[in-house]
């Protein structure tokens, strides 16, 4: 918690925190962190490997091959999220799962899911990117200020 | 009759003449499966959301309670109830069924012993013949509303709780074989000033010893006094935090009577991290487990502390923390 939030505590509340944090369970931290990059990297030469395959068998070349790549992996977590087994498997490797594309794919996937009782335009449509709208919102608004900053270095002669 | 501070005491001691504990299918590989009256194996129960099965679960547990009580629903004059969906709609929903005169309820997961509390005091000043108190709680239906989709692939932490499928039911009546009511301790609201939504157990133990410490207060009695006293879902951190909180007030806790609800219903190899949490927690576990043990004569006394945990997801949207209570209801055999 932070210092600024701390300050507004009674000495009761501080004295509470402080048993309650001791009796908490930790996070096993370093455990989590091997298990997410054994699996992550997993994914990742998962990929790597659709990928040749995309290379090597369908003409494709380095440069195209990525986005056909992407695809199949997006359909496999779809479908993991979709028999009810993609959490686990998160809940297992954590970070592992949950920062390659797949776990977009799952953040997308798991709200159409729930929300689908709720009818396809209200439900589905409503709630689809609940969890992945702010990644959405964020990563082309980073890509604008990323975009505005070299094309103002270009306009000023360039490095 | 109001004694002490916060203490009702039921001088007719009001019977718990039927009571129901219905579950889905986690709870039917549950270390109290045995004690469930009706377990579920699917956990949409045949409705096609899960908010639609959570008041299905309900229907069935009052359903079955009523039954148990040899009585019909004609002749139970009120139905008090509370649960997790938005505007407790589960419990609205199981009115709307039962058309017996209602009173809506919440105190989140304190719902079941809140319900019980006012059940018997209505039976007790005679307004009532049998009411009805009832909660429930669906796990999806639940992680839906207060955090990510069911099927989402976020890691929880040691301190998560899982949320428990299933609905309690109890008919107190005036007359009639089964647990009495003897008295009930209504809690303060009690803030920490904690904020994780995966530590509930550290949020609500404070609350729990806050009512503990009232009741023995205004009952002049030692906790040695019941045979067993049980929290509803503190689950391990909590429990623990409790059993220090209550020896640092200078409460001498006997700790092979002391459990937490959330702890005794689920086997150590199921994956519910801290224990079970939930209204149906100490719901189920009550109205199944314990008084089942009390019926064959291994639990006298009993006193049972529902904990809840007063937030919402917009009150987590603002950033506020979770301010917490707990009603304790002491039954006798």
């Amino acid at each position: 918690m932070s210092s600024k939030k701390k300050k507004n505590l009674t000495p009761t509340q501080q004295q509470y925190q402080q048993i309650a944090k001791s009796k908490e369970p930790k996070r096993p931290i370093l455990l989590n962190s091997i298990k997410a990059f054994l699996v992550g990297g997993l994914i990742c030469v998962i990929g790597q490997a659709i990928k040749m395959g995309f290379i090597h068998y369908f003409e494709f070349t380095e440069e195209t091959a990525g986005n056909p790549t992407i695809a199949v992996l997006i359909f496999i977590s779809t479908l993991l999220t979709s028999f009810g087994v993609y959490d686990y498997i998160a809940q297992w490797a954590g970070a592992g799962t949950a920062v390659p594309v797949t776990g977009f794919a799952n953040t997308v996937t798991s709200a159409a899911l729930e929300h689908r009782t709720e009818g396809f335009v209200l439900g589905v449509g409503g709630n689809m990117f609940k969890i992945a709208g702010p990644v959405i919102v964020f990563g082309v608004f980073s890509a604008f200020v990323v975009a505005i900053i070299k094309l103002t270095i270009e306009a000023l002669g360039g490095i | 009759m109001l004694q002490g501070h916060q203490t009702w005491v039921f001088d007719s001691k009001p019977v718990i003449s039927g009571c129901a504990a219905v579950g889905g299918p986690f709870e039917s590989n549950s270390a109290l499966a045995d004690d469930f009256d009706r377990l579920n194996e699917d956990l949409w129960l045949g409705q096609d959301s899960f908010e639609k099965a959570e008041k299905k679960l309900m229907e069935q547990a009052c359903e079955i309670a009523i039954k148990k009580a040899g009585t019909k629903k004609e002749d139970v004059q009120f139905f008090l109830s509370g649960d997790l969906i938005n505007q407790i709609t589960s419990s609205s929903f199981t009115a709307r069924t039962l058309g017996v005169p209602y009173l809506g309820i919440y105190g989140a997961c304190s719902s079941s012993m809140e319900g019980l509390a006012l059940a018997s005091l209505l039976v007790d000043s005679k307004f009532a013949k049998n009411a009805l108190a009832a909660t429930s709680s669906h796990n999806a239906a639940c992680e839906k509303q207060y955090r990510y989709p069911t099927e989402y692939g976020a890691q929880k932490p040691p301190t998560a709780q899982w949320t428990v499928t299933g609905s309690g039911a109890a008919l107190v009546s005036q007359e009639g074989e089964g647990p009495r009511v003897v008295c009930a301790t209504i809690g303060r609201v009690v803030d920490m000033g904690l904020s994780d939504p995966f530590n509930m157990g550290g949020a609500m133990a404070p609350a729990a010893v806050e009512t503990i410490t009232a009741h023995i207060r205004d009952m002049r009695l030692e906790l040695s006094y019941y045979d067993l006293i049980a929290t509803g879902d503190l689950g391990r951190v909590g429990h623990e935090i409790a059993v220090e909180l209550l020896t640092k007030h200078g409460i001498s806790v006997p700790k092979d009577k002391f459990t937490d609800c959330g702890i005794l219903l689920y086997k150590e190899d199921q994956p519910v991290f801290s224990g079970g949490s939930g209204c149906a927690c100490a719901a189920v576990t009550t109205y199944g487990h314990l008084v089942n043990r009390m019926k064959k004569g291994e639990l006298k006394k009993v006193l049972i502390i529902a904990t809840g945990a007063l937030l919402s997801p917009m009150s987590y949207q603002q950033k506020e923390s979770i301010p917490c209570v707990a009603h304790a209801v002491s039954l006798e055999m």
